[in-house]
């Protein structure tokens, strides 16, 4: 027993001997979401000497039981910052000094500050990315895009309205329409009767950014709700009639963050790793090749060409006021909301 | 007694060199796993955070709790049973000709276009599906083609969409069961009813039908049992009104990792199921 744990600590000391020489910078991240891109690893390499170790996630779930399992090994984690506090409640992130990184102060101001990424004076994430779950029009069904979300409840639109079949996005579109907080719905009675009398509107539940692509193209549908980096992708990539539309109601924001783990061996690449991520020089060539979602840089927004999809349309003044960030959701209340759902899609037929 | 139950002892252990290779597998591919969910849908809570993770039944409870999920079965087997008989109307008489009328080349033909839809994945059956059954569509274009006058035909996103691409998917189960057990009944039982003055109709209700009532059964089996615990295609084709007993227990596995409910509700299915086949086989046996 003893000899084995000598030895895996040998191990262990030797690997870790390795790692700090070699100076490895381990990300974890969804796969293909800008970090892993061969250009930018290949850019940062070059700039700093560290070699850049990409592991992925498939869900906020896994990427939590890596950091709980393999502490020590990630130096850069992106988290979405909706999940920052169930990391920091278990301690998996650390206290960042934003001085370290250059490009901090190009940040949006409230994000930056927002209060899921500092707490008690400390920040715990960057921001890096965020988009909008909101409406999208097929343009061949309206002369004048709507500014309500209540375009969607209409008669004129039976039948050709779709909206994803996730409980918690239901939910928040039905707060939206009876002018609640998305994070603090007080009146659910009001969002069920709100989503009962959408029902009969809607065709289908969409759950691919394919499906909803193919019931424009095929004209099945006149409006739905869809994420934003899909309804720029479907308009600029496939040539679809297809606009987004931010609701005077208000639209559901997400907010995705840079965070280094608690433990990480290479903590000054890591922020290095995080300054290049918020450069103008990476987003504009992420954007460019495959299609990024807005940078939380306005620097490196501003650096896009002016009739980019994420310069023009996510860059106007009615977007920051009308959007309401995602909070943490927990898992009571998630299984709660998928009950209601639920009921509400058997009530219907 | 002694002799036959010493050969049978040698029987058994010349069988087990043949068995325990399918035994081993089953065992390891079905009992393991399954044995694993009987212990999830015990649990509180599968999340890794909380450690006071205990046994409880209330996954079950949950149940009779809430009159949704039992609208639900209720629902699906309905579903699961329009789906058989459809099947069997369809595929009867398509095995009978298959197996009493056609022979050589053009028996191998047929059932070729039989077993044609096993080649291709299900989940693109289901989308083909998609492509044909909406307005504007394969069959709203061919029919307005040919007839007369206007017509708008759209089943995409409908219950009847769900239960034409079930069947499609299911069909063939039925017609190789009952095609079995028609083949299997000797040409000579038939002429002799025939010569004996019965008609038809008599001789496919007195002989024909009662024995290939078991190829029948066995289908219907294997077709009710996955329709009710289906949930690709009612998600698939069913839009708005998909959602069944399957899609439910799909969402406590993939949108809120309720693995203790979504399993919870998964033996309650498989009770039901086996509780409706238990009650029915006395029934049906005499009926054979």
């Amino acid at each position: 027993m003893n000899k084995t744990t000598a030895i895996l600590t040998g191990l262990g000391l030797l690997l870790s001997g390795t790692t700090a020489m070699a100076k490895d910078l381990h990300v974890l991240n969804w796969k293909g979401y800008g970090a892993d891109e061969p250009f930018a690893t290949k850019a940062f390499e070059e700039m700093t000497g560290d070699t850049v170790v990409n592991d992925f996630f498939n869900s906020e779930q896994e990427m939590l039981t890596k950091l709980r399992t393999n502490p020590g090994l990630y130096d850069v984690v992106m988290i979405n910052a909706a999940f920052m506090q169930q990391a920091l409640d278990e301690k998996l992130v650390q206290p960042i000094d934003t001085a370290k990184i250059a490009n901090y102060g190009d940040l949006n101001e409230a994000q930056a500050q927002s209060k899921m990424l500092n707490v008690d004076g400390k920040t715990y994430g960057v921001p890096w990315t965020w988009g909008l779950t909101t409406v999208a029009i097929n343009d061949k069904a309206f002369d004048t895009p709507p500014t309500s979300i209540k375009e969607m409840w209409k008669d004129d639109h039976k039948g050709r309205v779709t909206i994803r079949d996730d409980a918690v996005e239901a939910i928040q579109l039905g707060a939206l329409a009876t002018g609640q907080s998305i994070n603090d719905v007080q009146d659910i009675e009001a969002v069920k009767q709100s989503l009962t009398e959408l029902l009969p509107n809607i065709r289908t539940f969409w759950s691919s950014e394919n499906d909803w692509n193919q019931m424009v193209a095929s004209n099945q549908i006149d409006l739905g709700t869809y994420w934003s980096g899909s309804a720029g992708r479907a308009k600029t990539k496939f040539n679809l009639p297809v606009s987004l539309v931010v609701p005077e109601e208000g639209a559901v924001g997400w907010l995705d963050s840079f965070a280094i783990p608690q433990g990480s061996t290479n903590v000054e690449g890591a922020e290095k790793f995080i300054n290049y991520m918020l450069s103008p020089e990476f987003y504009t060539e992420w954007d460019k090749s495959v299609g990024a979602p807005v940078s939380a840089s306005q620097r490196a927004v501003a650096a896009l060409p002016e009739d980019s999809f994420n310069r023009r349309v996510m860059g106007a003044p009615e977007v920051a006021e009308r959007v309401q960030f995602q909070e943490p959701v927990t898992d009571a209340q998630r299984e709660e909301y998928l009950k209601v759902w639920q009921g509400l899609k058997v009530g219907a037929n | 007694m002694a002799t036959t139950g010493t050969r049978r002892q040698n029987g058994l252990a010349k069988a087990l060199p043949l068995l325990t290779p399918a035994y081993a597998w089953l065992t390891l591919a079905i009992f393991l796993p399954l044995s694993a969910m009987v212990y999830f849908s015990l649990l509180t809570s599968m999340s890794p955070s909380e450690q006071s993770s205990s046994l409880t039944l209330a996954n079950y409870a949950a149940f009779f709790s809430d009159p949704l999920y039992a609208t639900l079965l209720w629902r699906s087997l309905q579903l699961g049973l329009l789906v058989t008989l459809i099947c069997v109307v369809v595929g009867f008489p398509a095995a009978y000709v298959l197996a009493k009328i056609f022979k050589g080349r053009a028996r191998e033909a047929i059932f070729l276009l039989v077993i044609l839809p096993f080649w291709s994945n299900s989940l693109v059956r289901v989308f083909s599906w998609s492509m044909v059954l909406r307005e504007g569509g394969i069959l709203d274009t061919a029919l307005n083609a040919v007839l007369p006058f206007e017509v708008t035909f759209d089943l995409m996103y409908s219950f009847p969409a769900v239960v034409i691409g079930l069947v499609h998917s299911y069909l063939p189960y039925m017609v190789l069961t009952c095609y079995l057990s028609l083949q299997a009944i000797d040409d000579a039982l038939i002429e002799a009813a025939r010569s004996l003055g019965a008609s038809r109709f008599t001789t496919l209700r007195r002989v024909v039908a009662p024995l290939a009532l078991p190829g029948v059964l066995a289908g219907s089996a294997l077709i009710f049992i996955p329709v009710v615990g289906s949930f690709m295609e009612p998600r698939i084709l069913g839009g708005r009104g998909g959602t069944l007993y399957g899609t439910v227990i799909e969402d406590q596995f993939t949108a809120v990792y309720n693995w203790p409910l979504g399993a919870a509700l998964s033996f309650i299915l498989l009770a039901v199921v086996l509780a409706i086949l238990l009650v029915s086989a006395p029934v049906l046996r005499k009926a054979a």
